[in-house]
């Protein structure tokens, strides 16, 4: 095992409580959001996600560090959470893009159709973003922030866990395909999407106030 | 080679971003960027989205279920 994540298993199997806090401090949002994505309420997640400790607290000693801890944790993860979705009857359908996923994912109405004079190109350019909206502890940025949170409560769960798991928790596109099962193809129509709908929040937000 | 309408550009440009569009679609993108202001600044909100995006607070275990956690560690590794 390689450095730090050494150090880390050894931790947690000396009963340093300190490590294991950190831990469930720092993973619990991204487990929690990833479960989601397989049952079918917020409270069966958190306990998908509690179950998911629990086991690996007792599993800790046979883990053989042929992946990262987090990788071993997250797969626990998974599959707790697969196999509480079948018992609910979820199934969110990961592998395949429904048919309202296939088209576009910004409004064909903003763009002049075959009839006019640039088919294909903007109507009207979209309105300039006061640059506030980017400026981290500005007004705007915490009111579009909050504005960005309730367009995430809103969108279709798979793009709302993908919207999630990348660009607000942070995490790889190779990862997110790994732990959902799905294509890199499919990834991106789903991100694609939610990150159209983001933005389009923000666009309504700041050219309604 | 044919221009990309705008049209076309905001649905590609996930793909641009994560850098999965061939040499030849990236090269058409950036032309057609270079030479339309409204797609300019559809990207650059774009990312000014992303960077928004990544302060949204994201909810996490309750500290009841945390503090559960932790006795079932005291538990099990003392």
């Amino acid at each position: 095992m390689a450095g730090d994540a050494g150090e880390l298993v050894a931790a947690l199997r000396a009963g340093d409580e300190a490590a294991f806090a950190r831990i469930v401090q720092d993973w619990s949002r991204p487990m929690l959001t990833l479960a989601r994505g397989f049952v079918s309420t917020q409270a069966s997640a958190e306990e998908v996600v509690q179950e998911t400790w629990l086991a690996v607290l007792k599993g800790i000693d046979r883990f053989e560090g042929r992946s990262s801890l987090r990788t071993w944790v997250f797969r626990i993860l998974v599959n707790t959470a697969k196999s509480r979705g079948v018992k609910e009857h979820r199934t969110l359908p990961w592998s395949s893009i429904a048919g309202d996923e296939a088209g576009p994912g910004l409004d064909p109405a903003l763009f002049q159709s075959a009839g006019e004079p640039y088919p294909g190109h903007w109507r009207a350019a979209p309105s300039a973003w006061p640059e506030e909206v980017a400026v981290e502890g500005s007004v705007l940025a915490g009111e579009v922030r909050r504005e960005l949170a309730s367009v995430l409560e809103t969108l279709p769960d798979r793009q709302r866990i993908v919207l999630t798991l990348r660009d607000v928790l942070g995490h790889s596109s190779e990862e997110v395909c790994e732990l959902l099962g799905i294509s890199q193809a499919n990834q991106r129509v789903l991100l694609h999407r939610a990150r159209t709908a983001a933005r389009a929040g923000i666009a309504a937000y700041v050219e309604g106030s | 080679m044919a221009d990309l309408p705008c049209r076309q550009v905001v649905e590609v440009i996930t793909s641009y971003l994560e850098g999965s569009l061939g040499w030849r679609e990236r090269r058409r993108f950036e032309k057609h960027l270079r030479g339309c202001d409204a797609c300019s600044r559809y990207l650059e909100q774009m990312r000014a989205t992303l960077d928004v995006l990544g302060t949204v607070p994201v909810d996490t275990l309750s500290p009841e279920a945390q503090s559960t956690l932790l006795e079932a560690f005291r538990d099990l590794r003392h």
